[in-house]
């Protein structure tokens, strides 16, 4: 035992535990408990991600011909809009940080809850709030802007845009709070020995992405409230009708969006780094640069949003500069790659369903990752923009990163979350099945977009429909590989075998109390002598 | 030429002409120097994700739990392998920098000595504007081996001016100019693409882009792209085609951004402001010139107006045309 204290054994299932402590709806709506919350954020996720993926899957369909299948232009343009704002806003920026983040990071540090407990009830009910604005566009009227909210079309459609971006607003407050919440959390309540350089690696990440999220959100929250007076008052600042600039939305928006990118992948790649280590069993390669590089791209990922606007109105000073920049966020992620790899070295590596999940990863992120070269070109990025090329480049970053790392997350602590065990079996069908279907989808659209397929297209040239096609058949794939994931998880919550408080033999301290774990996540405050990553023999 | 029935005629179907396996043709002056930065970085790609891939496969295979008890290697960092795999990949993807930005340099500046045409994007419109005053809707004809440069701009929302086999994009906004150039370098017929999303008509919104020999080019600005010897029905199925009304008005019966033509003339409608109005010539000139002065009941009032680029016996061909859709 390398990181507990030595002299209180772990205590095996008490009989009271957190789900159980309990009982009624009341007791989970009015609850402070981190993992409790971390639980309803889980669900709220999913749901969101589930609604997600039906249009994704809805929208595949679609293109399976050049001109109608199933739906009209309008449909269409309304369903990519909230296949993107879903996803983003309700999916991948609370997911990682909200459901994992919030049930693993307290017990990781060996603390009782988070700093502020009651506010982070208050963020999952402003991310419920955010969400019913947000999703209350599906009956009054769709969305079609994209999810970008570009100017001049979001201020003169048609369509649901205060409503959406009121909810966009709202579930911006739930995001800045949770990230504040994690940082004070992080500098005042880790138990006695857990010093920084003890900390759990996905920790780093957590506390790197919860300082973009308080820096950058309010950017977005002000940039929606201006978008908002556009529509209602009609101030003139982005519309050029009224002698605004439409340029200067995509600056204000990308300022967020941008550094946004890396609160979706920074929480991924912190999963990735206790997926590798536990289940190969061997010390993480490269703790300080894995921990250092997080905190880089959060910093450089600041200054790198004028990329999406190398072919915009930006001037070409701007976008050689946005260039350099971007090349220089390149390296962090690479630092991480290739010490996950040198993590793997000498490893026992056993492959349980979150290590294929963390394989998967490894093999996606960087074809997402070394994709990014081609648009950071600025020549090159010439002919790919708006195409299919960059479509298919941060779904590899996007999902095969953040997501894949989200379900392996999801998989390394589901026995701790539940006390149940799932099937392994079905959990490397799953796994297999997403990775095949996802390779389908996502690399054909790569060939696409640099064949000169344009992204947001209903109709398209006949000449693209072979690809088109094996792309959809591959979105068929995927959404089976969940289904059957779907499947495996629920039927562990009723026949699956009761979960030991350490399945996988990790080291950090959420490891050493029982699964699930009691309401104040452990019965002694933790002295802890040794790093999170300590698999040496003498501590077995 | 449009078939009476045809739900929507879009102006240009021509194929992007392949060239390697990844990339179109390519056609002009620029598109070499971005084909050999994408064969630069693609093999550079190639190269790392070999090496990482690879490596990982290696590892899984050799390092496979044997038993519960194996004992991993402790040795947890390496300040040389740190600084190698961060100064190499610096060195590398400084280079890619340079060459990224040396083609996109070469987009920006047009030569001295290029040929203007005006460019203007609206929903779901492209309309050309040469020098003499010659305008062409949905059709760009061009000079081969001659520098054009576009000064573009945008009557509505965003839309982005690309032509794959010339590898150029630029944004076309609305109350700026932008520009952009390039030197075609083989006759033939070309798509160009609108890639802003700009809404319901966005994947409608295409072009021909036309390289024609300089001889040729010469002759058609002068003639000025039209003839007018021929009965107004028939001119006016043209100018229909040429002004991609079909986008937005079907002929037959079936509702799209716009009313249907079918059957519409002297045909009581009801406008959005209750008034029922009968679609005689009179209305119809009004509608195609000044389209937002009566709209019809359910519909947004988003067709461009034509005062300003179409003549009155071109609008006199186009109501005769209507009048034939019963």
């Amino acid at each position: 035992m390398a990181q507990a204290v030595a002299d209180s054994p772990i205590p095996e299932q008490s009989g009271t535990n957190y789900i159980n402590a309990q009982k009624g709806i009341l007791s989970w709506l009015l609850t402070v408990d981190h993992k409790r919350i971390g639980l309803m954020y889980l669900a709220s996720t999913i749901i969101a991600f589930a609604l997600g993926g039906f249009f994704a899957l809805m929208l595949r369909l679609e293109l399976l011909t050049p001109k109608r299948t199933i739906m009209d232009a309008a449909t269409y343009n309304q369903a990519f809009t909230l296949h993107g704002a879903v996803m983003v806003f309700l999916f991948i920026i609370p997911a990682v940080p909200g459901a994992i983040g919030n049930f693993v990071l307290p017990i990781m540090l060996g603390a009782k809850d988070v700093a502020f407990p009651k506010l982070n009830l208050l963020s999952l009910y402003l991310y419920w709030t955010g969400a019913l604005f947000t999703l209350s566009s599906l009956v009054t009227g769709g969305l079609d802007t994209g999810w970008t909210f570009y100017v001049p079309y979001s201020a003169t459609t048609g369509g649901a845009v205060v409503k959406v971006t009121l909810g966009v607003f709202i579930l911006g407050f739930s995001s800045i709070l949770t990230g504040l919440n994690f940082i004070v959390t992080v500098h005042k309540l880790r138990a006695p020995g857990v010093s920084w350089f003890r900390l759990p690696l996905l920790v780093w990440a957590l506390y790197a992405t919860s300082v973009v999220q308080i820096l950058a959100t309010p950017v977005l929250g002000i940039t929606l409230v201006l978008l908002m007076m556009e529509r209602v008052l009609h101030i003139g600042i982005f519309d050029p009708a009224l002698g605004g600039d439409p340029v200067l939305f995509q600056h204000f928006f990308w300022f967020y969006s941008h550094p946004a990118v890396y609160i979706m992948i920074l929480p991924g790649m912190g999963i990735i780094s206790e997926i590798i280590s536990v289940h190969a069993k061997r010390r993480i390669f490269g703790y300080k640069a894995i921990a250092f590089s997080s905190m880089a791209i959060a910093l450089i990922g600041f200054l790198v949003w004028g990329h999406h606007m190398f072919v915009a109105g930006q001037s070409h000073m701007a976008a050689t500069i946005f260039s350099f920049l971007t090349f220089l966020v390149a390296i962090p992620s690479g630092v991480k790659v290739f010490n996950w790899l040198l993590t793997l070295w000498r490893g026992s590596i056993k492959y349980t369903t979150p290590m294929l999940f963390a394989l998967s990863f490894m093999f996606l992120f960087t074809i997402g990752g070394l994709t990014g070269l081609f648009c950071g070109m600025l020549s090159v990025d010439m002919h790919i923009h708006d195409t299919y090329f960059v479509v298919a480049h941060f779904h590899y970053v996007m999902m095969g990163g953040t997501v894949i790392a989200f379900v392996g997350g999801l998989h390394h602590w589901w026995p701790k979350m539940t006390g149940k065990m799932y099937g392994e079996k079905l959990g490397a069908l799953s796994c297999a099945l997403v990775f095949i279907g996802f390779n389908a989808t996502f690399f054909t659209q790569f060939i696409l977009g640099s064949r000169g397929m344009p992204r947001r297209y209903y109709n398209y040239l006949d000449q693209f429909q072979p690809l088109h096609q094996f792309s959809t058949v591959g979105s068929w794939v995927i959404g089976l590989g969940f289904i059957v994931m779907a499947y495996n998880l629920l039927a562990s919550l009723t026949s699956g075998a009761r979960a030991p408080a350490n399945p996988w033999g990790g080291k950090s301290l959420e490891w050493q109390t029982a699964s699930p774990p009691i309401t104040e996540n452990f019965e002694v405050t933790p002295k802890v002598t040794h790093g999170p990553y300590d698999f040496s023999p003498e501590h077995q | 030429m449009i078939a009476p029935d045809t739900a929507a005629p879009v102006a240009s179907q021509e194929p992007i002409h392949q060239g390697s396996f990844w990339l179109p043709k390519a056609v002009s002056t620029l598109a070499p120097g971005v084909d050999n930065a994408w064969n630069i970085v693609m093999w550079v790609c190639v190269f790392f994700f070999v090496l990482v891939i690879g490596t990982m496969l290696y590892f899984m295979w050799k390092y496979k739990r044997r038993s519960e008890n194996d004992v991993t290697s402790n040795i947890d960092h390496s300040a040389r392998l740190e600084i190698a795999w961060t100064l190499l990949p610096l060195i590398i993807v400084m280079a890619l920098f340079f060459v990224g930005l040396t083609g996109f340099m070469n987009s920006a500046v047009a030569p001295s000595d290029s040929f203007e045409i005006q460019v203007t994007g609206e929903r779901w419109l492209w309309t050309f504007i040469y020098p003499n005053g010659t305008i062409s809707p949905t059709k760009l004809i061009v000079p081969k081996g001659k520098p054009v440069r576009m000064v573009m701009s945008s009557k509505d929302v965003i839309h982005s001016f690309f032509v794959p086999e010339f590898r150029i994009k630029r944004d076309v906004i609305p109350g700026q100019y932008t520009s952009i150039w390039f030197e075609a370098t083989e006759a033939g017929k070309y798509t160009l693409e609108c890639t802003e999303y700009c809404g319901q008509g966005h994947s409608d919104m295409l072009a021909t882009v036309e390289v024609v020999e300089p001889e040729a080019f010469k002759q058609w600005l002068e003639s000025g792209g039209e003839d007018k010897n021929m009965p107004p029905a028939k001119r006016g199925e043209g100018l229909f085609a040429k002004w991609q009304c079909g986008t937005c008005h079907s002929l037959d019966g079936s509702r799209k951004v716009g009313p249907s033509l079918k059957g519409l003339f002297n045909r009581d409608e009801t406008m959005n402001d209750g008034k029922v109005v009968k679609a005689d010539e009179n209305y119809l000139r009004e509608s195609i010139l000044v389209s937002n002065a009566k709209v019809v009941k359910g519909y947004e009032p988003v067709m461009p107006l034509f005062k300003d680029t179409l003549k009155d016996d071109q609008v006199d061909a186009l109501i005769a045309y209507i009048k034939e859709q019963k």
